[in-house]
């Protein structure tokens, strides 16, 4: 596990010098191309599946838009009372402040594994490193009965709490950090004075931003797809993420097919605000640091 | 402090002890929330999933109906799961779907990593978006969005067949729900994994390119020799992301189910232990089941990583 002390790619490396002919670029180009179409069309159809009416759905060519969005949107917003603007501020709670704060406790824990020696470390690491392979479910279950047992069970902390310790972004923090903060500047910084959190949180996290902007990318994709455990914890739809209540939705549409232009118009928005965070993020995320941390 | 740090390098027993660090609980403090988050929702689950799948619920005698009581029953939920046939079926529709999703996945990711990485390819900047885009979109929202593709009301495919004259193409019948179900793993999954092996390429040296090139290395043999031996250690990586993904496949089913009679409480592993958990209240039973998927997820975790580390790394060690 010995961890790259350099896997900065670089970004803009001269490969636009490189002689290549005309015909070599077109089947390169053709395939890549062919990939986003791939990509693209389930989300273009369901954008414009969402701008149809009940009666369009089933009956003109899927890709004729309609003209009953706001229609539908309105339909959406008004279903049950608008629990489905409920939804989306859960899958915020759960996906946004679950990210953050598993941020800073797996920045603060992998700068510990990487700045620190201390009896028990390795052990630790590996304990934790192993918590990686555990499938969902495994712990799904037991953490439903202890949940249950201290009455928790379908509060919003029994979808939240869980989600705060993640193995793999602890690795990836230690892997950052030993990357990113020279033992040097630090011993300085003890030199002029400085206590151990005050380094920690003005030097070292400043130090760890992009990759922490990465593993919160990671965490809050994760949290916002977790479909398990809010499904095992969680009773009332009020507390629902947007996902569990798109599927309930759903499976309600099977017997009431009036509610697939819900289910339908509910997909498309949802999706709205998580592309454009990717969109918008890409460019800080540091993908490196997880290619990385296999190299020999 | 300043006071201190001269005290202890002019101190009695000479600088080497004075320069050592000074004992601090720093390390613990910082590691303090996650070690407690580590206990109470990792460590202490998986102990007490292995305790729970040693008991049974059993009708104990007393009142009119007996009661459901929690008794020790040793290893018999492990011997029920391991000998029940829906379980396996369930490890064998698993191993179906992963044979399709998992090496497609990957050998497409790759693929479109080494366009991106190919100077002579245009609108990379576009397309590396537009693949990576659907990893945006959670699984089981993914499932509702292909699900109303696969559809014969609602598909846009059926709808050409149909007018076409033909029938409608049955996604969601017979062994079609195989293909069906790893294209939306595929969708998800390939542009993750895609810049993942592609930011991997980047970090490649170019001189190591440059090299190859004046040995008259085609493009061709430069990607095949060069690039993808370099890129091993991140298809591990991804490989490895794949198949414990695989291994756990869950909502994806469980979305389909309702428009499919093709998918049966029992169609993978994971559904097969929601249900002795929590439709037939059997906790017991579902812990087992987990353990044994915990354990099989090891195992070929740890075969994988065997098997890849001789092949990788194995020539220069």
């Amino acid at each position: 596990m010995s961890a790259p002390t350099t896997t900065r790619a670089p970004s803009a490396a001269p490969k636009g010098t490189r002689g290549t002919h005309q015909r070599a670029k077109i089947l390169p180009t053709a395939v890549l191309l062919i990939g986003a179409f791939y990509c693209l069309v389930p989300i273009i159809w369901i954008f414009v599946a969402a701008s149809k009416s009940r009666a369009d759905l089933f009956s003109t060519f899927t890709f004729q838009p309609g003209t009953s969005l706001l229609d539908n949107v309105r339909d959406l917003f008004s279903y049950n009372d608008g629990v489905y603007g409920q939804w989306a501020l859960n899958s915020l709670l759960y996906a946004g402040v679950g990210a953050l704060l598993c941020t800073l406790i797996s920045a603060a824990a992998g700068y510990a594994f990487s700045r620190y020696s201390f009896p028990g470390r390795n052990a630790i690491f590996y304990l934790i490193l192993a918590g990686v392979l555990l499938p969902a479910m495994t712990l799904a279950i037991p953490q439903y009965i202890i949940m249950a047992k201290i009455g928790m069970v379908g509060s919003y902390w029994s979808v939240l709490l869980p989600g705060l310790i993640s193995p793999f972004a602890i690795y990836l923090a230690r892997i950052y950090a030993d990357a990113s903060v020279p033992a040097s500047i630090i011993e300085s910084a003890r030199i002029d004075g400085a206590s151990e959190y005050r380094i920690f949180v003005t030097i070292g996290l400043p130090m760890m931003l992009p990759g922490m902007v990465t593993i919160f990318m990671l965490q809050f994709v994760g949290a916002w797809n977790n479909f398990l455990l809010p499904y095992i914890m969680l009773a009332d739809e009020e507390k629902y993420p947007i996902n569990l209540g798109l599927y309930t939705v759903l499976t309600r549409g099977s017997g009431e097919p009036a509610l697939y232009g819900i289910a339908i118009v509910g997909t498309a928005i949802s999706i709205i605000p998580l592309i454009a965070l990717l969109l918008f993020l890409q460019r800080f995320w540091r993908l490196d640091m997880i290619s990385g941390g296999l190299r020999g | 402090m300043a006071g201190d740090v001269t005290q202890r390098v002019s101190g009695p027993l000479g600088s080497r002890t004075a320069r050592r660090r000074p004992r601090t609980a720093a390390p613990y403090v910082l590691l303090g929330p996650a070690l407690a988050l580590f206990l109470a929702f990792l460590a202490i689950p998986v102990v007490y999933a292995l305790y729970l799948s040693l008991q049974g619920m059993r009708i104990v005698e007393g009142g009119v109906f007996g009661t459901r009581e929690e008794v020790f029953v040793g290893l018999a939920n492990y011997r029920e799961t391991l000998t029940d046939g829906a379980f396996w079926s369930g490890f064998g529709r698993l191993a179906v779907y992963g044979l399709i999703a998992v090496p497609l996945t990957l050998g497409l990711a790759l693929c479109f990593a080494l366009l991106l990485d190919h100077a002579g390819a245009r609108a990379r900047r576009l397309s590396r978006a537009a693949i990576f885009l659907p990893y945006a979109v959670p699984g089981v929202i993914a499932s509702l969005l292909w699900g109303f593709m696969y559809l014969p009301s609602t598909s846009p495919f059926s709808y050409l067949t149909e007018k076409m004259g033909l029938d409608a193409i049955p996604f969601l019948e017979g062994t079609n729900i195989f293909p069906s179900l790893a294209n939306i793993a595929l969708w998800g999954g390939v542009g993750f994994n895609m810049l993942i092996i592609y930011t991997s390429l980047r970090s490649i040296p170019p001189e190591i390119y440059d090299a190859a090139r004046m040995d008259g290395c085609s493009e061709w043999q430069l990607a095949w020799r060069i690039k993808v031996p370099l890129v091993v250690p991140a298809l591990l990586l991804t490989g490895l992301f794949s198949l414990v993904g695989t291994l756990q496949v869950y909502g994806e089913p469980t979305t389909l189910a309702p428009m499919t009679t093709e998918i049966s409480q029992t169609w993978v592993p994971l559904m097969h232990i929601y249900r002795s958990g929590f439709i037939q209240d059997d906790l017991p039973m579902a812990a087992a089941g987990s353990v044994i998927l915990a354990i099989g997820t090891f195992a070929v975790s740890l075969l994988l990583l065997r098997v890849a580390q001789r092949r990788a790394f194995g020539g220069h060690q």
